[in-house]
């Protein structure tokens, strides 16, 4: 019998796989597919105290192994969520992290402070958004900055907070270590790498946002490297993500320091790629003898 | 229901200069496809890590054959991969995906069909699909395809910019001549004919349904990347803006801003 569970600040998921936040919505469209039930957890889409409109389109364009996306955030709200979607979670038996975004450390607060009576596990707040102008990444590239909002989120937080890490920054180890200084419970990285396309013909960006955040298999290395250096920085656990589209893909974040994996384009690539990582991560263990999943958790040392 | 699974690809040919006609053996998404419904369609380039979104031409459910024709949209491009994709070979595919037209009208309706370009192929399994009466415009830049296919389905007329074919001009040069008004249109389209196409119905007080094109990731309403703009708020974004994949692709002119 094989041991697939992992605990992040004292939330046990019943195993290492979630989902990257903007990839899945809320889960209903995934559940049409196959029971959220498999998943340790759901990730949900970013979610502000008033609804957001986003980005202008076109709001997407592919790379090579990539993928471009300024979605800008849209989002219905933080009432829509609460009466429609969390609801919906909680008839799976899966952990439930709602994703929070803002422009202001205000607006951060005034979500988390709507969420404390509701029934979920755990807030992930996302200071590292490439695709609005104000809020968002400007607290995840500053570490006074993002010390600063994790010390205001954990004030008004009843759940444990896992702060969303920018890749945009030189020195990934240091954003890490404000995140905990500030009382952050765990991190989660990486978001994306902000990236621009040109259309050729056109002669114009291939975005309407001009610039998008880069995600898919083509960042993975950048991303297991910055795991690396995050789990190394802190005592807290790390959520690695950034381009995992199988199960030898989580396996290499958890060898390098991630206690849990997030799958986010790869959504995108195959509606079954969550549960069908879970399934492969079960074969591998049995595979090489592994009988708990936390024995490979930092194992490339 | 929506569907992913290994398609072969049964047979391909090029129809018209880099318009393709493939079809593909589905197990379960021919026989639940609607007119009007898209597929996502994979590439085996790795590389493409995105579906392609494209409409069903025509389904049978008794075969489980599927009909695509689609435009190849530029060197190097997913398209142009399907386009060089031999007989045999397995694609992925995900669907029958959005709402499609509603085919279930009256014999007494007329119902006027109008595709422009390349979204001429939906409309084709649309007309087959109805019992009312239809009056059918097609509207090409020059030369034509699939038009013949159309003409067991209703009278059928067509425009082409460069007067190679029909009317020169376009498809509202063609319907501003014809006398019997329908009692609705449904149209897929370049934004342009469609833009023009709604305004025309709107000032003769004719529903008009359109079905609209927009980047797609998910194609399931996840991910919001192809929304567009809604007259009211939409319930589900709670903004003024729809999902094209899953709202859509088919709208009530007036529900959308184009």
């Amino acid at each position: 019998m094989i041991r697939t569970e992992v605990s992040i600040a004292g939330v046990s998921l019943k195993n290492p796989v979630i989902t990257a936040s903007g990839t899945f919505g809320s889960g209903a469209e995934f559940s049409e597919f196959y029971s959220l039930d498999e998943l340790g957890g759901v990730v949900t889409k970013g979610v502000a105290n008033v609804p957001w409109p986003g980005n202008p389109v076109p709001r997407i364009t592919e790379t090579s192994s990539g993928m471009l996306n300024a979605i800008g955030l849209q989002n219905p709200g933080i009432d829509v969520f609460i009466d429609r979607d969390i609801p919906f979670l909680k008839k799976y038996d899966t952990k439930i992290i709602v994703n929070v975004c803002g422009r202001t450390e205000e607006d951060y607060c005034e979500v988390v402070r709507r969420l404390k009576d509701q029934d979920m596990d755990m807030l992930e707040i996302n200071v590292s958004c490439p695709n609005v102008k104000e809020g968002g990444i400007a607290f995840g590239q500053d570490p006074r900055a993002l010390q600063h909002i994790t010390e205001r989120v954990k004030k008004e937080a009843s759940l444990p907070v896992i702060m969303k890490l920018s890749p945009n920054v030189t020195d990934i180890a240091e954003m890490a270590r404000a995140a905990e200084a500030g009382g952050a419970d765990a991190v989660s990285l990486i978001n994306t790498l902000t990236g621009m396309k040109i259309d050729i013909y056109r002669r114009t960006f291939a975005l309407a946002n001009r610039t998008g955040g880069l995600s898919g298999p083509a960042i993975k290395p950048v991303a297991v490297r910055m795991v690396y250096q995050a789990s190394h920085a802190v005592k807290i656990p790390v959520i690695g993500m950034g381009g995992i589209t199988c199960a030898e893909d989580a396996i290499e974040f958890m060898m390098a320091g991630a206690s849990a994996v997030a799958v986010g384009t790869a959504n995108f690539m195959n509606p079954y790629a969550a549960p069908e990582i879970v399934r492969g991560i079960c074969e591998f263990m049995e595979s090489q003898g592994i009988r708990d999943i936390n024995e490979i958790i930092g194992a490339a040392g | 229901m929506k569907y992913y699974e290994n398609c072969r690809l049964l047979s391909q040919r090029e129809i018209f200069p880099g318009i393709f006609d493939m079809t593909l053996e589905t197990e379960h998404i021919a026989e639940n496809a609607r007119p009007g419904q898209f597929i996502m369609l994979y590439c085996n380039d790795g590389r493409k890590i995105l579906p392609r979104p494209i409409s069903i031409c025509g389904a049978d459910p008794d075969t489980g054959h599927l009909r695509l024709v689609y435009r190849v949209t530029g060197k190097g491009t997913g398209t142009e991969e399907f386009s060089r994709t031999p007989e045999g070979t397995v694609l992925r595919a995900e669907g029958p995906l959005g709402n499609g037209f509603d085919t279930d009208r009256s014999e007494k309706e007329n119902i006027m069909i109008v595709g422009g370009g390349v979204g001429i192929p939906p409309m084709l399994f649309t007309a087959g699909s109805l019992r009312s009466g239809k009056t059918i415009v097609l509207g090409f830049r020059s030369g034509t395809f699939l038009a013949d296919e159309f003409e067991k389905y209703g009278r059928v007329y067509i425009s082409t910019e460069d007067g190679s074919a029909g009317t020169k001009g376009n498809v509202l040069d063609v319907i501003k001549t014809l006398e019997d008004r329908p009692d609705r249109i449904y149209a897929c389209g370049p934004a342009p004919m469609l833009r023009a196409l709604s305004s025309w119905a709107e000032e003769n007080g004719i529903p008009c349904y359109i079905s609209l094109e927009e980047r797609m990731a998910c194609g399931i309403g996840a991910c919001l990347a192809c929304v567009c703009r809604s007259a009211g708020t939409d319930p589900h974004t709670n903004v003024k803006n729809k999902r094209v994949c899953s709202d859509g692709p088919v709208f009530l002119s007036t529900e959308v801003l184009l």
